[in-house]
């Protein structure tokens, strides 16, 4: 031993790891071995490099860092002895991945390693191939190992037809060159090779439809009978396993069957004698002949039709199902999801034990049967199958709820035969389990609510009994208080009873209750906690008797330290307070929402939701964190995802129904300085612009009910400035004026002919200001005309002023001269200059501009640039 | 295909890793965090399968080392429990009757034992006694390379004195 070396032996310093109490002192000492490997590497120390690497391998198994240990395995591997190169490849494998760029400086040392006559140096290299290589290093290195699947050592032959696999998977181009080789490895008599040449058929077969046909037409009986031979084979003591021989190389010859006989008759027809002989001879009273039979019936099921061998692979997992190993009913469960879409009346014969199986105290065996159970259910089974699956919900562990309650919801959204059956069943989840619910299931129930108008009151009573048992269930409240708020009256009065019903006696104040118990709850999250506050408002006007106590729940949100809350309850306080007359008309029962759009927008949702991820990272500067606007959009518009995009969304009718279109209105308060004339839009916190609000108001009531009052108010809404335009509802627009009291002039000149803009300030600094205002030629949306006006704040004259804009690509940009280039001091004239913009993507981006204005002051050149954003929407 | 193996201790300390899909160090830490939360947890009469990110890991218990392997959704479980038993009866010819210090100190021989069994997250070989004479000629090769070395440090040292 060289008394210089200061490092200690591998098996010292595992003792010394393994006698550490602490992870600190565990750290410490790997600490002080890297360090210690790292001196010995820097000193590029030959003698001890194989134990350093054993070391670091040891090291990096319990989780630290060895990367400076890579180019070690290198230095082993290219060094001649096996010791030295059987350690290298080893940390190779273990400290690199195919990922690693330092991988490509070991291709040469491999490729050399192949080409060796030592058969264990070359199975070293092949074996580090195969479970390392990436595509580059299959592209090289497939010749050598092509040329080594006939090798004359087996052991050889064997490494490299599985090193062959991974080529082909990194390269599925160069499958075609093995074709013959692997195919010459299945007359093979060496069990380990004749293994592995099976192995690599079946995977050539995946990717090579040529190489499919050729071992269907060269081999398929040859095959047959290499597995004929294998099940009548005497006693084989080096491959015996519980009395048969080999039962590796049966289930992979069965593999291979099942792909060359997939979708092949005549190849299927060769092997079904073979098939129902392995399925009916195989012992099965131990794991290994188990699996066999397994693979059997995989492949059974897997080849083209042959009636007999399928009712015995069923009967054979029929007899699995009832095992009492879990391993053997995990399995059979398994494979009878894959059996169902061949046999489904087979299948359904074994319903009663795959229920029991939901059952399990085994959560795996549990996933399974429940998978299966959902594929069972059909319009004939459904309503005993709900009914077992919900009885069992109340009594299941907490975590296997979760999936439980989804896949309940599913199977009674797909096949409920009547609304009625679907809305009790779903009552009854949520009552059981709601807090598992996924909110496009409850968004889908209150749909499907609004779209039975004979079952308003009756759904509203149910809920409203269940909710009074399992008040904790966050989803049952929400339904519950949507409900009570829509269809109130309904419940109170008792009115569009079934005959199934029990009346139930509620008075005003019990539901009321409801809400403020739901509200108060601090379990209640925020959207809850909006949609009793909508609840709130709608039955004020719904319980006249009740509206002074409702005002008083809602006066109490005011204080909320959410913003979202706190704004509502003002909001709604002041309706209530002060607006009595527009109130009814305001609170007015939502339109039936459409089942269809719905559904189409759930699909179309994934996309959006993509895009709502990126959005929402940045905060929103006024501190409303994005989930929280989310939340009340949530209310009315079921599908919060498609909301988050505005302005992709113009023709969603729900979206402004009660204006609570969060997002443009916080960003509204944020640009506030630039245009106050956007608070006013808050009026119901109708965020957008006033060209999108109006607009989307009359989508709203287009798509609504023809309720010619609200039109009015509605419209009065848009342009409040201007409340004798319309004269039908006087009443209503002088309360509206009301609402807007203290939020600063009209914005708007209404025009009877079409949409007016307000002037926005473009650019304003400490020496210049810029307004725009907009006009549009009538019979061309696309072109917007504006008249820009420069105003001098400086005491000083500006000469040669010049003033430029660009615009992105979709936009055009027309201007015209200036009105003159010098610019006043102290605001005392003014230059105006005409600008026509044409919008290509008009109604789906606003306009966006930049500007760029030079002068001179004082003799001094100046230049300002700036970017115009705050465009009204819909130019 | 298996997609990586694992030996856990009951303890959750981990005793082999054998990777054969590409899994960063990052990920590699994370899923056994995964697994040796959700195995350790199991029962003792509970089958030997659970399903882990539409993948099945199959695992079987020896004494205090958890055996595990990852694969497809449709491969054979039971044929993954026969290859354990495979892996763990070799181990234990080599080893005489192997223990979990065995694997501690020589994790290295477990690593070359199971090169000869697995490769590209395939079966290698399916005779015992075939993988126990390839890694005992590759240990004598070995063998015979110390002592070649110290005859020659042997050799130096008298012809230097």
């Amino acid at each position: 031993m060289n008394p210089f070396s200061s490092g200690t032996r591998l098996r010292d310093m595992i003792r010394a790891i393994r006698a550490c109490k602490t992870a600190a002192e565990e750290r410490a000492v790997v600490r002080k071995e890297c360090a210690s490997i790292r001196a010995a590497i820097s000193e590029d120390d030959p003698d001890y490099r194989h134990r350093n690497l054993a070391k670091l391998m040891f090291i990096h198994m319990l989780g630290y860092p060895t990367h400076f240990g890579q180019m070690e395995c290198l230095k082993l591997i290219a060094s001649p002895g096996f010791p030295e190169k059987r350690i290298g490849y080893l940390g190779l494998m273990l400290l690199l991945d195919e990922r690693q760029e330092v991988l490509m400086l070991v291709t040469n040392s491999i490729k050399q390693d192949l080409n060796q006559t030592n058969q264990y140096i070359v199975g070293l290299a092949l074996c580090a191939l195969g479970n390392i290589c990436s595509a580059e290093m299959a592209r090289d290195l497939a010749p050598e190992v092509e040329r080594l699947l006939q090798f004359r050592d087996p052991n050889v032959r064997k490494k490299a037809a599985l090193c062959t696999i991974r080529i082909i998977k990194k390269v599925p181009d160069l499958a075609e060159n093995f074709i013959n080789p692997a195919a010459a490895l299945l007359k093979e008599k060496h069990h380990g090779v004749l293994l592995t040449g099976v192995q690599l058929c079946t995977e050539i077969c995946k990717v090579s439809t040529e190489a499919l046909e050729y071992l269907r037409k060269k081999c398929i009986t040859g095959l047959v009978k290499v597995l004929r031979d294998l099940t009548n084979s005497p006693y084989a003591p080096e491959y015996d396993i519980s009395g048969i021989t080999d039962p590796f190389l049966h289930i992979r010859l069965l593999k291979l069957f099942h792909v060359l006989g997939h979708g092949d008759a005549d190849a299927s027809d060769t092997m079904s004698d073979i098939l129902a002989q392995v399925a009916t001879k195989t012992e099965t009273n131990k794991n290994a002949g188990n699996a066999i039979l397994y693979e059997c019936v995989a492949t059974i099921l897997s080849i083209e039709d042959n009636g007999g061998l399928r009712v015995l692979a069923v009967n054979i997992l029929g007899r699995f199902l009832s095992s009492r190993d879990n391993n053997i009913r995990y399995v059979a469960l398994n494979m009878l999801m894959k059996a169902i879409a061949l046999d489904s009346q087979a299948v359904q014969r074994h319903r009663a034990t795959i229920l029991e199986c939901v059952k399990d105290p085994d959560a795996s065996i549990r996933k399974r049967a429940l998978e299966l159970v959902y594929l069972l259910v059909n319009e004939s089974n459904v309503k005993p199958l709900t009914k077992e699956l919900v009885d069992y919900l109340e009594v299941s562990e907490a975590e296997f709820k979760g999936d439980l309650t989804a896949k309940i919801c599913s199977i009674v959204e797909k096949f409920s035969p009547e609304k009625i059956w679907y809305i009790d069943q779903m009552v009854k989840v949520l009552t059981q389990a709601g807090n598992y619910v996924k909110d496009e299931v409850w968004h889908a129930l209150i749909i499907v609510i609004t779209n039975a108008p004979n079952l308003h009151g009756y759904t509203v009573r149910a809920l409203y009994k269940a909710v009074q048992t399992a008040g904790g269930q966050e989803t049952l409240v929400r339904v519950a208080v949507w409900c009570i708020g829509e269809y109130g009256e309904m419940l109170v009065g008792n009115s569009g009873m079934l005959d199934v019903e029990e009346r139930i006696n509620v008075t005003e104040a019990d539901a009321v209750d409801v809400i403020e118990t739901a509200i108060r709850c601090h379990s209640s999250d925020l959207t809850t906690r909006a949609m009793c506050l909508i609840a709130l408002l709608k039955l004020s006007s719904r319980y006249p008797s009740c509206t002074k106590r409702i005002n008083d729940i809602i006066l109490q949100q005011k204080g909320s330290l959410v913003l979202e809350l706190q704004q509502r309850a003002i909001e709604f306080n002041s309706i209530i307070e002060r607006h009595e007359k527009i109130r009814s008309a305001l609170v007015e029962r939502m339109p039936v929402l459409d089942e269809a759009t719905y559904s189409g927008r759930r699909a179309g949702s994934v996309p959006a939701a993509v895009s709502t991820s990126q959005g929402a990272l940045p905060k929103i500067p006024n501190g409303v964190v994005k989930p929280a606007s989310a939340a009340l959009v949530d209310l009315l518009d079921l599908s919060s995802d498609a909301d988050q995009a505005p302005s992709s969304s113009g023709g969603d009718y729900l979206q402004d129904l009660l204006g609570v279109d969060l997002a443009p209105a916080s960003q509204g308060t944020n640009q506030t300085d630039k245009r106050g004339a956007d608070v006013l839009l808050d009026l119901l916190s109708i965020g957008a612009p006033p060209a999108q609000s109006s607009s989307s108001m009359l989508d709203m009531l287009s798509s609504g009910q023809d309720n010619k009052s609200a039109v009015g108010m509605l419209d009065n809404l848009a342009s409040p400035s201007a409340p004798s335009a319309q004269a039908s509802s006087p009443g209503a627009s002088s309360s509206m004026m009301d609402l807007l009291d203290g939020f600063g002039p009209s914005p708007s000149v209404p025009e009877t002919n079409g949409p007016t803009y307000p002037s926005i300030v473009a650019f304003e600094s400490n020496s210049l200001k810029i307004t725009y205002k907009f006009s549009k030629e009538p019979g061309n949306p696309q072109t917007t005309i504006i008249e820009a006006q420069f105003v001098n704040k400086s005491p000083d004259i500006y000469s040669n002023f010049v003033f430029q804009a660009a615009v992105p690509k979709f936009l055009q940009l027309h201007m015209d001269p200036a009105s003159g280039n010098i610019l006043p001091e102290s605001g005392n004239g003014s230059i105006t200059q005409k600008l026509r913009v044409s919008n290509s993507q008009h109604g789906k981006k606003s306009l966006v501009m930049r500007m760029r204005i030079s002068y001179k002051a004082n003799d001094k050149d100046v230049l300002e640039e700036g970017q115009v954003n705050n465009f009204p929407r819909g130019l | 295909m298996i997609h990586f193996v694992l030996l856990i201790s009951r303890q959750g300390k981990v005793r082999l890793t054998k990777w054969y899909s590409p899994y960063s160090q990052k990920e590699r830490a994370k899923v056994l965090r995964e697994l040796s939360g959700m195995i350790l947890t199991r029962g003792p009469k509970l089958c030997n399968f659970v399903e882990w990110r539409g993948y099945k890991v199959v695992y079987k218990r020896y004494a205090s080392l958890y055996f595990c392997m990852c694969i497809n959704q449709d491969d054979n479980e039971l044929e993954i429990l026969e290859i354990i038993h495979h892996y763990v009866e070799i181990l234990d010819r080599y080893f005489g009757s192997v223990c979990e210090l065995d694997l501690i100190f020589n994790f290295h021989k477990a690593y070359y034992i199971l090169e000869e069994i697995l490769l590209a997250g395939e079966l290698q070989e399916s005779s015992k006694k075939t993988v126990a004479r390839l890694i005992g000629a590759q240990d004598s090769l070995v063998e015979d390379a110390k002592e070649q070395a110290s005859s020659i440090k042997n050799m130096i040292a008298q012809a230097t004195k």
